[in-house]
């Protein structure tokens, strides 16, 4: 059977193969170009992130399959695409502030995200297990990389072995899970292994659940499900900042990209069988983060419990496995991008060089040498907790209006329960800000442009989908 | 493969994945752990290709590529980070690198 590539199959990975092409062009620049030009490289990474941008523009309406069932492109790639590009140039814009905090230049940083986000849009577009699994390891070896970037730093080492270690660990298991589903569908095509389920959902072999049940623990691990979750606060404070950011939510987009088009597909059809498991995860990630981050008194390690419990409120809305199951989600990840980048924008530029200020306590009295930083904060704190009229609130609503429809009450009531926790440790941040005298006198430096940038977007981003949410759902449906 | 049932190829990768869990598990030495893991990664192999020729099927031997390629992929990544641990701290036992616990 011979293999043709159509144009119809080029244009359909078109953000990935320009993203993909941009990083090897920034890989050989960064080596060979003379030292002036060099300075450059996180800008050209920014321009091929933008042309990839407008090049998703290509896709919007196509509903179709590429290179013989290998990639599908519908709405929810199109979405995924913008969500991950556009996590890929905050964190680039982040970057470039942080190399002039710490007058380091880290060259192969910025095609490390390129190719990371290629990865995640494969995941995001795949159609097939192995397209799920070629993005997956695309996106996390360029990722165990970035983590331990900073290589002289003891932290930064071991947040990458950390997650390196346990990383691989959790691909074995993916992979296993992978292979047994393989046996018995007799296909890696998504679609026929969600025609497979539904075909035999009344009696559906052991050895296929656990293949599913092991793919599940193997994006579990990478969306930080507890009880997977082990790796996340270590390694979230030890990468250096902008990775963290890019981690928090690029990551965890992918991850919940590829449980929407594994699970969600395959399993509408057996949802008696997974939603209890899925249930009970929602509730012991949700609770766990929450009651952990109560008690951090580091913004980073605050910042990644949060994230473990934000996962757990997007999983709720994967539990409803109803149809608006991927418009929630999806506008949750939208969201969710534009608080957590944002706050670990302001976050990055109070902890100053090396990192040495990231304990809560230095943002006392932020309110008074810093105003605009920390009003924009405030902003993100509260987004993060669910107030209106900011984006969180809405997110949170629809999530949760999403898993009351299919009958979850005591789901929504535990998520509602949960959120009023989390106002705790996040109001602790802006009390902090507001009520307290600074500790030192240490003046912080004025907001980096690249950084300010990256706030003043999150912030506006926020308003906007906290206040119009309309338009944004409308295209999600 | 003609009188070898596909059972004993399952129930032997099964108990090669066993042995690389146990073996992340129980060892504390990273490079040791991170055998671990390639062993975990062949079991799987070994799954892909029982179930490719008991169904005929060439998928499964095509995955088998690409679990190689990034396995390959890993190994360069994983030794360089541990080389890079063992420079600045001159240990590889993962319980001497602990300074941020939960």
């Amino acid at each position: 059977m011979p293999i043709t590539i159509g144009t119809r199959d080029l244009i359909a990975i078109l953000p990935i193969a320009v993203v993909s092409l941009f990083g090897l062009y920034l890989l050989l620049q960064s080596v060979f170009a003379p030292r002036m030009n060099r300075i450059i490289i996180p800008y050209l990474g920014i321009v091929g992130v933008v042309l990839a941008l407008v090049s998703n523009f290509v896709l919007i309406g196509m509903d179709t399959t590429a290179f013989e069932g290998m990639v599908r492109v519908d709405r929810l790639t199109v979405v995924l695409n913008f969500v991950f590009l556009i996590t890929a140039a905050l964190s680039l814009l982040m970057t470039i502030s942080y190399h002039e905090q710490e007058r380091v230049e880290f060259l192969e940083f910025t095609p490390l995200v390129l190719f990371s986000t290629a990865g995640m849009m494969l995941m995001g577009s795949a159609e097939s297990l192995m397209t799920l699994f070629l993005g997956l390891e695309t996106m996390s070896i360029a990722l165990y990389v970035m983590a331990g970037f900073r290589r002289t730093n003891r932290h930064s080492l071991e947040a990458a072995l950390k997650y390196f270690l346990l990383g691989a660990f959790a691909t074995g298991f993916l992979l296993y899970g992978m292979a047994l589903t393989y046996g018995m569908v007799g296909s890696t095509n998504l679609t026929q292994i969600a025609n497979y389920f539904a075909q035999n959902a009344l009696d559906v072999k052991l050895v296929a659940l656990i293949g599913l049940g092991l793919i599940i623990i193997g994006f579990g691990f990478k969306v930080a499900l507890v009880p997977f979750h082990m790796w996340t606060p270590d390694v979230y404070q030890g990468s250096p900042m902008p990775v963290t950011a890019f981690m928090a939510v690029g990551a965890k987009a992918a991850g919940f990209a590829a449980i929407l088009r594994v699970i969600s597909l395959s399993a509408f059809s057996i949802s008696f069988h997974w939603t209890e498991v899925m249930w009970v995860l929602a509730v012991l990630t949700m609770t766990v983060g929450n009651i952990i981050a109560l008690v951090q008194d580091n913004i980073k390690r605050m910042l990644a419990y949060s994230s473990i419990a934000h996962a757990g409120y997007i999983l709720v809305g994967i539990v409803a496995s109803n149809d608006m199951t991927v418009p929630s989600v999806a506008f949750y990840l939208i969201v969710y991008l534009f608080m957590n980048l944002g706050a670990f924008a302001v976050a990055t530029m109070v902890a100053g060089q090396n990192e040495r200020r990231v304990k809560i306590q230095y943002y006392h009295g932020l309110g008074r040498t810093q105003p605009l930083l920390a009003l924009a904060m405030a902003i993100f704190m509260f987004s993060l907790a669910g107030f209106p009229p900011t984006a969180g609130f809405i997110g949170k609503f629809y999530i949760f209006s999403a898993a009351l429809q299919s009958g979850y009450v005591w789901l929504v009531i535990i998520g509602v329960i949960n959120s009023l926790i989390s106002v705790y440790y996040y109001l602790n941040v802006v009390v902090a800000m507001y009520m307290h005298q600074p500790v030192d006198d240490k003046k912080l430096p004025g907001v980096l442009p690249g950084v300010g940038v990256v706030i003043l977007l999150a912030v506006l981003g926020i308003f906007y989908l906290g206040i119009f949410p309309g338009t944004m759902l409308s295209v999600l449906r | 493969m003609q009188g070898i049932p596909i059972s004993h190829f399952l129930i032997l990768s099964a108990i090669l994945f066993s042995l690389g869990v146990i073996g992340v598990t129980i060892r504390r030495n990273a490079i040791v752990i991170f055998m671990s893991i390639e062993l975990m990664l062949n079991a799987v192999n070994l799954t892909f290709l029982a179930f490719s020729n008991y169904l005929n099927n060439v998928e499964g031997q095509i995955f088998v590529f690409m679990v190689m390629v990034v396995a390959a992929a890993e190994v360069a990544v994983g030794l360089a980070i541990i080389v890079a641990i063992f420079r600045l701290r001159e240990t590889v036992h993962v319980d001497d690198i602990k300074l941020m616990k939960w």
